[in-house]
């Protein structure tokens, strides 16, 4: 059959069009307007549970004049300033840890055990025997958050090295490659993308020690102390002192600190394994 | 024995114009273009094309799963997909074998050869099973019908797939390299053991493979398509007579018939290597 | 051998599985390399809070007295294995563990299956759940205490959305790993969308959503703990700050090993229940060595 005819015999298969509304961008934002325009009803009809939090409108309102108070952004700052040096700690040592008791079967069923038994003792069970022991308050938050982080981290890499094709050791072997080449050059990118993962799971149990730490140590619960601060702090105050639209004003910043966290971990991610893009 | 006279009257399958575009990320990419393939009813047709060609997008498109923008297919005179519906249903009258396998891991062999008829309602739990006892025992199929799809070896996960498809009494099985992932000595085995199957139930038979001593081997016809955008090339009968064993590949006439196709192969192949084509 | 009773793997059972790779397990150096690395820790800590007493490991009770509390008939902080408030305590927790786990589970998992399974669900109800996901859950607290009036409600409000998160999520990731061609084989059969979702999702999505229950667990203890130590009465969190307060530090070290037994315990049910309804995946394990 020729091209002119067979042209002319195959009608194209159309494709129905798209009404507006299924878009999944639109569709995210009525749902997200839906979701606050249901809460500021039930605040202002007084319903019970989700009617007891302050109104959106109310939240707004004591947001923005906090927007110009340097101590609201002071408070930003103590808490990422936490976040960040508990989790370089964590990694710091979590990395070179979980990379040992991944390539060393002794070091492995040595600490293994010792670090599984120590496991399900939540972070926060941990608070009042680290302030009996380090000397400062800092310290002693700075060590739960550490704890934190550190098991996810390791056991991303220990997965993560584990997983590594053997096939790749006998390529770079054969080619004449020295130990500290293969770990440099296909241990270390291999485990890369675990390591990423353990972060991004990792920075939301930071942030969750550390809001408790804040509320904890600075004037939540029985300890009483001057030192503290930081948005954990910021929530529990807000609560001791009545102003509830400010504990959502603080709940949504953490939210939004912890976002930006997160974002920048993704990033950072793409940015060091960019072979991962193009699957 | 004449090669027509075995043929079924059902499963004929009439390929039209069809084209297919997809959307990737690189732009618009036409696996299909202005193919058409007839189909006999009952016959073994054989599909062979360097990987990436468009192959599997028109056996998609029969089965149901992706839809075609341009042309039409009809199976035994209806419509399948075509202007106004361009997509198929997936149904049991054109069952899929796939490449990867795709038995359900979480039931029992013979759970999954039953599941067809049981979930169609057409029978109760015990008789499905029974006949599924039945029909796994014809192909072969013995003493593990209790056993997970996991433990037992690749080859017989194949022919578990292939019984459960037939369970459903299809007018066309859609085979999409099912061998592809097995070394050459079980493929030989299998291939006997699909013939076999093949003549205790006349079902048109849809088989991809890049494979083209396969394709010879088994086929009633063979069609060889060029790389992306797909269309058949050159269509090739094998009247080696049925019922065939292995020793068919040493005979005079099979040689032949390779002399005749390798040639056409082996440039699309050529043209595909340079292109540097994924696997779509 | 063992090899080939397990070829013949029909007729094998859970706990002949099990029995298999424990003896296994008893014939590698592992297990003894384990009791080393157990020494080790013991000793150093012996050594550095009550034998050399050295730094501030000085104020750190040491196991020996640790032991010596929790086993003693009459003791002198009032929390032992023999009194019965301790109990109290752990079942306060686990109680509320319990309770949060279970509603948790029974919202998150259908939850989690049709934010998989539908595009019209999840384009609808994902964007509110990822937006309220970077809060977390202990900022929630105070919040909790205002919303839900009382005691006991908003400690478990936490422990619940915490684990619904864990548990929604990865039913959610479960749902999305399935192979495409298990749904599209199952259409070729001729199955109906419900029956594929009955079928083909739901026990294709179990391996994932035992993770993620397993994950649950694990994070319902971490908030419930934190939960208790703000807000709470009885349970192990309360008590471990409690006896901060009142400086007895021995009780601390009693609070928190018990909440780790008994979240590992918990842990270990999960997947325990795990491998027992998901056989198919534990043979297969087996017969892959492991």
């Amino acid at each position: 059959m020729s091209a002119v005819a067979s042209a002319a015999v195959r009608p194209p298969v159309k494709k129905p069009g798209k009404p507006w509304f299924s878009h999944p961008m639109v569709r995210a934002m009525i749902s997200i307007a839906v979701f606050i325009g249901v809460w500021e009803v039930a605040a202002r009809l007084n319903w019970p549970w989700i009617g007891q939090a302050p109104a959106p409108t109310k939240v707004l309102d004591a947001w923005i004049p906090l927007l110009s108070d340097q101590g609201y952004w002071y408070s930003w700052y103590q808490s990422s300033r936490r976040v960040l040096s508990g989790f370089l700690a964590a990694m710091i040592i979590g990395i070179p840890f979980g990379l040992a008791m991944a390539t060393s079967r002794v070091f492995n069923d040595v600490t293994f055990p010792v670090f599984e038994i120590l496991r399900p003792v939540p972070p926060l069970a941990w608070v009042p025997a680290a302030i009996i022991f380090w000397p400062t308050q800092e310290l002693s938050i700075g060590f739960v958050i550490f704890l934190g982080a550190i098991y996810t981290i390791m056991l991303n890499v220990i997965g993560g090295a584990r997983s590594i094709d053997i096939r790749f050791f006998q390529a770079a072997r054969s080619m004449g490659s020295s130990n500290w080449d293969i770990f440099r050059r296909i241990i270390l990118p291999a485990v890369l993308p675990s390591i990423i993962v353990g972060m991004e799971v990792g920075i939301g149990i930071t942030w969750n020690v550390v809001v408790a730490a804040e509320m904890i140590s600075g004037g939540g619960g029985a300890i009483q102390s001057s030192a503290g601060g930081g948005l954990g702090f910021f929530i529990w105050n807000s609560y001791i002192g009545g102003s509830y639209p400010l504990i959502v004003v603080g709940m949504i910043s953490i939210g939004i600190a912890g976002y930006i966290s997160s974002a920048i971990i993704r990033r950072l991610g793409i940015y060091v394994t960019p072979w991962l893009r193009l699957r | 024995m004449n090669i027509r006279q075995e043929f079924a009257t059902k499963g004929a399958i009439r390929i039209e114009h069809v084209d297919k575009v997809y959307h990737a990320r690189e732009g618009e990419v036409q696996a299909v273009a202005d193919c058409s393939l007839e189909i006999r009813p009952g016959e073994i047709c054989m599909i062979v094309g360097p990987s990436g060609c468009g192959k599997t997008t028109l056996l998609n498109a029969i089965a149901g799963f992706h839809d075609i923008t341009g042309g039409a297919i009809y199976l035994d005179g209806e419509l399948l997909c075509g202007p106004d519906r361009p997509k198929a249903e997936p149904g049991p009258d054109r069952v899929v074998v796939f490449q990867n396998g795709a038995l359900f891991p979480w039931k029992t062999n013979l759970e999954n050869v039953a599941f067809g008829p049981v979930v169609q309602g057409k029978m109760g739990r015990k008789e499905a099973e029974d006949k599924a006892r039945g029909m796994m025992a014809d192909a072969g199929l013995v003493g593990v019908e209790h056993n997970y799809p996991g433990e037992v070896s690749s080859g017989m996960r194949r022919r578990v797939e292939i019984v459960r498809a037939l369970m459903n009494d299809p007018k066309v099985l859609l085979l999409d390299e099912p061998f592809r992932a097995l070394d050459s000595l079980t493929k030989s085995v299998m291939h006997e053991a699909l013939l076999e199957i093949y003549y205790k139930n006349k079902v048109t038979i849809f088989f991809i493979t890049h494979d083209l001593e396969e394709a010879i081997f088994l086929g009633h016809r063979v069609a060889i398509m060029t790389t992306r955008p797909c269309r058949p090339k050159k269509i090739l009968e094998v009247d080696i007579p049925h019922p065939r064993n292995y020793s068919v590949l040493t005979s005079p006439r099979f040689r032949e018939l390779m002399e005749e196709t390798v040639s056409a192969v082996h440039e699309e192949a050529v043209k595909a290597f340079e292109a540097g084509e994924k696997e779509m | 051998m063992a090899n080939a009773r397990l070829s013949s793997a029909g007729e094998i059972g859970a706990w002949t599985m099990f029995t298999y790779r424990f003896s296994k397990w008893l014939k590698s150096p592992t297990p003894y390399l384990m009791l080393v690395g157990f020494g080790i820790f013991f000793g150093a800590w012996f050594l550095l809070s009550e034998v050399f007493k050295f730094w501030r490991f000085a104020s750190l009770p040491g196991p020996r007295e640790v032991l010596l509390e929790w086993f003693n008939p009459n003791p002198t902080y009032g929390m032992s294995l023999y009194t019965p408030d301790y109990y109290i305590h752990i079942w306060s927790s686990m109680r509320r563990v319990l309770f949060a786990f279970l509603i948790a589970t029974g919202l998150g998992v259908p939850f989690g299956l049709f934010l998989g399974w539908s595009k019209n669900f999840r384009d609808f109800t994902f964007p509110v759940f990822e937006t309220l996901r970077p809060i977390p859950v202990l900022a929630w607290v105070p919040l909790a205490i205002v919303m839900f009036k009382g005691d006991e409600t908003p400690v478990i409000f936490l422990t619940t959305l915490a684990s619904f998160y864990a548990t929604a999520l990865n039913t959610m990731l479960g749902v999305q790993s399935i192979d495409e061609s298990y749904p599209r084989a199952a259409a070729c059969l001729g199955a109906s969308r419900w029956q594929i979702f009955r079928h083909i999702i739901v026990p294709g999505a179990l391996p994932f959503i035992f993770t993620g229950l397993q994950i649950s667990v694990g994070v319902a203890w971490f908030s419930l703990v934190a939960a208790e130590m703000v807000s709470g009465e009885y349970g192990l969190g309360y008590l471990i700050l409690a006896s901060y307060v009142n400086v007895q530090y021995v009780v601390i070290i009693i609070g928190m090993i018990s909440v780790g037994v008994v979240g590992y315990a918990s842990s270990a049910l999960v997947r325990l229940a795990g491998d027992y309804l998901m056989q198919w995946r534990v043979r297969e394990l087996a017969l892959g060595g492991r």
